[in-house]
């Protein structure tokens, strides 16, 4: 048991902090919102030839076979300078790549998101799926050259600074069904590829992406070790983990702002921090972001080892669960103890505000958590393993 | 970076595991279970197997029968202690009145108390609440006046746990009333509960149980020898309790125990036909307390790492009182949820031999469990710590 960072950890965190510094601060980060893209190049570069892209990919693919925990210094960066880079999308396409596609594709995706060239997208979810992992319509008609794509994903994150896409589809079975899917490689460039893209709440971009007769050779088919279904759910998982982790960098953002604002801003002659009233509320603010720290880094370690699926699901739907309720608490507060300044776009905890509000609905909000958490742990007190006991095993 | 338990440490907890399973009393993990109340007997046998084992006070000196566990083999200890059911024992003696003489006791105090206290031969008390002094504990009335070799006791103190077991109460007394701040004047003394003068009156509370108490003080005499540390020093005395080691308040085994049984309970009981474990809204309350409880253990692990570590923490460890009683009593809540109209009757008017005694425990259980966020320092208190000292409010 060893809760510090390791020596890679702390030198990741000071050349991300000294990014940040450079490159991202408020204004800087106003400066790319508003540009015709919404996201910086530059940044992307930038953080590629810190070795951040680098870090989660496989030795074999010129990576340092890194796992969430090695990048917890640098989501909670993004979180804390509210990155709209769209790191966690590449990083889950990355991770199905890494873990299912032949070495020739491997070689060649993984080598362009190394060096900071391609960015990928996770084109997964649909219209009216809410939050089911299942529930694919995309078709993939084998034909002899290789598969005919045809369907629609919903809200894509990352899509449009995405080269590359991977999709889940349907080869056979009905909309529910686990078995049947299967996961390709589209670049985004290809015929009927269409993307209808968005600007989100928290100042990122996503994309609803049609595939309207989209043709891939047989090649693009990542051929999963494992079902395509639970390739799906790992990959998920880990993005999941990630999250969190730039939840609780959000989180402090947060409440470090609210502190300094109420310890400055006076009222009837004194600082509002000096009343009792506030000061309970910013414990409790406190705790919040400590308990999700604590509950983000079981996430990621749980995701980086290789733990059976049931256990993973349910652990990372705790912290999944913990932390979008902590989100909720900590921005709706810190917005409410800034008073009118809190509603004001130009006061960054505002951004703030927006970034978490999205986080809760990420990767699955608090009710599909709790569904999630419950069905994992029915399934372990059914096979009698004493879940409470071994949370970290 | 790692959180978990390493081979050394597993091996440890496994150890502890296999010799409370084979010495750990049935009848009396029965009754932990059974939420029955311990008589001293019951607690003094359990205290000397403990003792006889070399494990009733691990943080103690080796000189003095500690066990030179490192923290982390302590809060292991204590985790597989409460999850295996183990009584509690009370903390006056070992946790609190050996650690003041340890620290402030003269050779001949330790002497004569720290074995008594080891072998479990005298049980001890707190005398700090008065009826005019719970959270504001620097506003104590006790007096004590100096004739000759003793001091004169007079006064009350109020809410006293277990006085009516303890063979010695430990006492925060004034001995000096014109000093310049209320927390000077104060002193710790140790006192014979046989003392003449000294009076103990229950303290019924809403459960039926007898826990507390008020103990009298009328002209008590109490010898200068018993007096630890100088005279008028009994606030770093009291500070230093405050200030010691609090590794275990937030119970994180004994609520990984009650959550397991709680399962158990809500599979067996039934509503709409199906067990109420599967009713969505009674296992959303529960999911939402086990995801607090399992970001609350990793949160209390990165404490005692620290403190492996030599970096004590500070101020913030409070939080391990606030967010562990929370969850002690939504636990307590649950359990009388389970029982259903049922947890309404707490007695048979007639000897009914197949009357349900476990239901029949656990809404008093609730009640007495409101205690736990007013004890040992209120939860408000605690915020109050927590916001001047980590949060420089």
């Amino acid at each position: 048991m060893d809760f510090g960072y390791s020596d890679e950890q702390r030198q990741l965190a000071d050349s991300i902090r000294r990014f940040v510094e450079r490159h991202y601060d408020f204004e800087a980060r106003r400066r790319i919102l508003e540009s015709p893209a919404g996201w910086s190049r530059d940044v992307w570069r930038t953080v590629s030839e810190l070795g951040v892209l680098a870090l989660p990919l496989p030795v074999a693919c010129g990576g340092f076979g890194g796992g969430a925990l090695d990048l917890m210094p640098f989501m909670n960066a993004v979180g804390e300078a509210l990155i709209v880079e769209p790191f966690v999308a590449t990083f889950v396409a990355a991770r199905l790549v890494a873990r299912s596609a032949s070495a020739a594709l491997r070689a060649d995706l993984l080598g362009g998101v190394s060096d900071g060239r391609s960015a990928m997208a996770f084109a997964h979810a649909e219209l009216g799926a809410r939050y089911d992992v299942r529930r694919v319509e995309t078709r993939a008609r084998p034909t002899d050259a290789g598969y005919v794509i045809d369907g629609k994903k919903s809200v894509v994150a990352g899509a449009p600074c995405a080269t590359h896409v991977i999709v889940s589809a349907r080869l056979h079975g009905a909309v529910r069904d686990p078995d049947g899917l299967a996961l390709f490689v589209v670049d985004v460039s290809a015929p009927g590829v269409s993307m209808r893209a968005f600007r989100t709440l928290d100042d990122s971009r996503a994309a609803d992406v049609g595939f309207d007769d989209v043709r891939v050779v047989e090649a693009a088919r990542l051929h999963a070790p494992a079902d395509a279904l639970v390739m799906i759910e790992d990959a998920l998982d880990y993005g999941t983990a990630l999250i969190c982790a730039e939840a609780v960098g959000a989180l402090r953002a947060a409440n470090d702002a609210t502190l300094e604002y109420t310890k400055t801003r006076r009222q009837f002659g004194v600082p509002i921090a000096s009343f009792q009233a506030l000061q309970h509320r910013l414990v409790d603010m406190f705790i919040e972001c400590e308990q999700a720290s604590s509950i983000a880094l079981l996430a990621c370690a749980t995701v980086d080892s290789e733990a059976d699926a049931v256990q993973r699901k349910r652990i990372v739907s705790a912290a999944k669960l913990r932390i979008s309720e902590a989100c909720r608490h900590v921005s709706q507060e810190a917005v409410q103890l800034h008073g009118g300044m809190g509603m004001s776009d130009e006061m960054k905890v505002s951004h703030t505000f927006r970034r978490l509000t999205v986080i809760a609905q990420q990767f699955g909000d608090v009710d599909h958590h709790l569904e999630r958490f419950a069905a994992c742990d029915d399934a372990l007190l059914a096979a009698g393993r004493a879940a409470m006991q071994e949370t970290r095993s | 970076m790692d959180i978990r338990y390493s081979t050394e440490e597993l091996a440890f907890r496994d150890d502890v595991r296999a010799w409370l399973a084979a010495n750990l009393p049935g009848e009396l993990r029965d009754k932990t279970i059974g939420y029955q109340p311990f008589t001293k007997h019951e607690l003094r046998h359990w205290h000397r197997i403990l003792a006889q084992q070399g494990w009733v006070a691990p943080a103690w000196p080796r000189e003095w029968g500690g066990t030179g566990w490192n923290v982390v083999r302590r809060y292991i200890f204590e985790e597989e202690c409460g999850y295996a059911g183990a009584p509690p024992l009370p903390p006056f003696g070992v946790v609190m009145c050996g650690p003041v003489l340890l620290e402030f006791g003269t050779d001949a105090q330790k002497q004569r108390f720290l074995p008594r206290i080891y072998r479990g031969d005298d049980f001890w008390c707190q005398g700090y609440s008065e009826p005019g002094s719970g959270s504001d504990l620097a506003s104590l009335s006790t007096r004590a006046k100096r004739d000759g070799d003793h001091y004169i006791v007079d006064g009350q103190k109020t809410w006293t746990t277990q006085a009516h077991m303890a063979d010695w109460i430990f006492c925060l007394v004034r001995t000096d009333s014109s000093a310049l701040s209320r927390q000077q004047g104060i002193s710790f003394l140790l006192i014979d509960m046989t003392s003449p003068g000294i009076s103990v009156r229950p303290l019924r509370l809403m459960d039926g149980g007898r826990e507390v108490n008020e103990v009298f003080f009328d002209g008590v005499r109490v010898p200068v020898g018993n007096r630890v540390h100088d005279e008028g020093e009994g606030w770093t005395v009291a500070k230093f309790l405050l200030g010691y080691e609090r590794m275990n308040t937030a119970r994180i085994g004994t609520s990984k125990r009650e959550l397991v049984q709680l399962k158990k309970l809500a599979m067996r009981e039934r509503k709409n036909g199906k067990p109420l474990l599967q009713d969505t809204r009674f296992r959303d309350r529960l999911t939402r307390i086990e995801a607090q409880l399992m970001a609350l253990e990793i949160t209390n692990l990165r404490f005692v790492d620290q403190l492996r570590g030599g970096r004590a923490p500070g101020a913030e460890v409070s939080m391990l009182k606030i967010v562990g009683t929370e969850i002690q009593q939504a636990l307590t809540e649950l359990m009388m949820q389970v029982a259903g109209p049922r947890a309404q009757l707490v007695g048979p008017i007639d000897d009914d031999p197949a009357f349900d005694r476990f239901v029949a425990t656990l809404a008093p259980r609730y009640c007495n469990y409101r205690k736990t966020t007013i004890y040992a320092g209120s939860n408000e208190i605690q915020r109050n710590i927590i916001a001047k000292h980590v949060l420089r409010l």
